[in-house]
């Protein structure tokens, strides 16, 4: 099979799949030229990730990769979901095929794209190294 | 299951597998020894070869058995361009949207120092003759533009391309893997030189093809060995699939009309209603397209996810999305027409069979549409597409 167990029932039923109006932090990576987009929707109250939504275009692990990255960040600290690592992700789903591992580098960009913007929204000081944007220079060549 | 992925492949016939199970049994032997086990499965393959050749207007001594379509192609393109660098003729005219087997083996040969000129093809997904005139110089050896496209299922003017390579004296092949058993083939009428085709698109076994060069076309070997294929093919020859594929090839042949027909009226059944679908496009020509290929681009979706919803539902079908094929780019056959990058991601084939019916047709449809729905509900890209931050590419 292409996919693991956990990778088909992430994608089959996605958790966490949505949109949040007033979200505090959303995130988007990704672009349509390369097929995958991740748009990530955080509610933060005190410090605590208390609901996340996420809105994907893109393959199967794509849409696996964004409901386990979210599933492992609700109910966590901001400092926590920061460093929330894309092995982690794949490790979770059971493993991804080689050319998808790129899927779950998105999923943790997106979280950490979304955390930025409630940390620019609030004005919150925050070292820029911590965000470093993916040049996508697969697409590009 | 509702099959619709017959370009990919094809189950085998019933008459193909009795065939081939029988020619297993009872014709075993060696067509290579002089005894008589051999000598009846010797007879076996001649009938076959007689069999096939009938059916495209070739001669007999005109086929050669190859392990299937790649193989077929590549050992085209290798005797073109050994052929020409003969006469010092190192210039290869083909397409932008062959199958692999053909681009992937022009590489290689541009490696070795041939020059290849790809042809663009219109956004119906149709050569023109006139550029493929164009594109032949002094110094070309060999002219190889697909019969059909497999992506998009467009049928090629080949008798047009034949006419003008036969009148500039330059060796025209042609990958006629979709098109064999669904499209009548007359080498001679087309002024073919060399063609490719594979058992298995047509309902035979997989892992067995043909190579067609008219007499006079002398084959440059991949595989160097025994004398079979009069010394142009060495190996064993796998006498049960070439039966088998001999009978497919005949089954088709006695039925593409009315199977052509049948096909046909559900293909326009199912555009007409994936064409309801917003935002939605058929890709390549409506009528120069092959009786059971269908093509669809939905905007703001990708193709995998779609397809793999499309199974869960009991739909098998195809995409030409990045993810589907490994790579990071979505299919070359979309982009050679123009269609742009983010709309090739979310394409869908769906290529009949004789098997499918008019209720399958409708529950395609039904789904497809329900699954497009729901992935554009929670697509981002979609979402700019309405909001108008984003500008559709289809109306």
């Amino acid at each position: 099979m292409l996919y693991s167990e956990k990778v088909f029932d992430h994608f089959r039923n996605p958790r966490n799949l949505g949109k949040i109006e007033d979200a505090d932090g959303i995130g988007e990576v990704g672009n349509a030229k390369c097929g995958d987009i991740m748009k990530m929707y955080l509610k933060i109250s005190d410090g605590i990730i208390t609901d996340v939504k996420f809105n994907t275009f893109g393959c199967g692990s794509a849409i696996a990769t964004s409901s386990m990255a979210t599933e492992m960040i609700k109910g966590k600290s901001v400092a926590d979901a920061l460093t929330l690592s894309n092995q982690a992700v794949v490790e979770a789903l059971d493993g991804l095929p080689a050319h998808k591992i790129h899927c779950s580098v998105l999923a943790e960009e997106a979280v950490k794209a979304a955390v930025k913007d409630y940390y620019d929204k609030n004005g919150i000081a925050y070292d820029p190294e911590q965000f470093k944007e993916n040049d996508c220079e697969g697409c590009e060549k | 299951m509702i099959y619709m992925d017959n370009a990919a492949t094809t189950p085998m016939s019933e008459t193909a597998k009795r065939v081939f199970l029988d020619t297993a049994d009872r014709f075993w032997g060696n067509p290579s020894s002089l005894h008589t086990s051999g000598q009846v499965a010797a007879e076996q393959l001649f009938a076959a070869r007689q069999r096939i050749a009938a059916r495209i207007n070739a001669d007999p001594r005109e086929i050669t058995f190859t392990s299937g379509g790649s193989e077929a192609d590549n050992q085209a393109l290798l005797t073109g361009a050994t052929l020409g660098s003969r006469k010092g003729k190192k210039h290869i005219v083909s397409t932008k949207f062959e199958h692999h087997a053909i681009l992937h083996a022009l590489k290689r040969l541009e490696k070795q120092g041939y020059e290849v000129t790809l042809v663009d093809v219109n956004a119906d997904g149709v050569v023109r003759p006139e550029d493929v005139a164009a594109a032949i110089r002094e110094d070309t050896a060999l002219v190889s533009v697909m019969f059909a496209n497999n992506e998009v299922g467009t049928v090629q003017p080949i008798a047009e391309i034949g006419a003008i390579c036969r009148e500039k004296g330059v060796l025209f092949h042609t990958d006629a893997v979709q098109a064999a058993g669904h499209l009548p083939i007359d080498v001679k009428a087309m002024n073919i030189d060399m063609l490719s085709l594979s058992a298995h698109k047509f309902h035979g076994p997989k892992g067995v093809g043909v190579l067609y060069a008219r007499r006079g076309v002398f084959l440059t070997n991949l595989i160097e060995g025994g004398a079979q294929e009069r010394g142009k093919r060495a190996g064993t020859e796998n006498l049960p699939g070439i039966a088998s594929m001999a009978a497919a090839l005949d089954e088709a042949c006695e039925h593409m009309q009315r199977d052509g027909a049948y096909m046909t009226a559900l293909r326009d059944r199912l555009i007409e209603g994936l064409r309801q679908i917003p935002h939605s496009k058929l890709n390549g020509d409506p009528v120069k397209r092959l009786p059971g290929n269908v093509n669809f681009c939905f905007e703001g979706i990708e193709g995998e996810s779609l397809l793999l919803l499309l199974d869960d539902r009991g739909i098998a079908a195809s995409s030409g999305s990045a993810c589907t094929s490994g790579s990071l780019d979505p299919s070359h056959v979309l982009l050679a027409m123009g269609i742009p990058h983010e709309v090739a991601h979310g394409s869908l084939r769906l290529t009949l069979s004789p098997e499918i019916t008019e209720a399958d047709i409708d529950k395609t449809v039904r789904d497809v549409t329900e699954v497009v729905a729901y992935l554009r509900d929670i697509s981002p890209v979609w979402e700019e597409l309405e909001k108008g931050v984003r500008q559709h590419v289809i109306q």
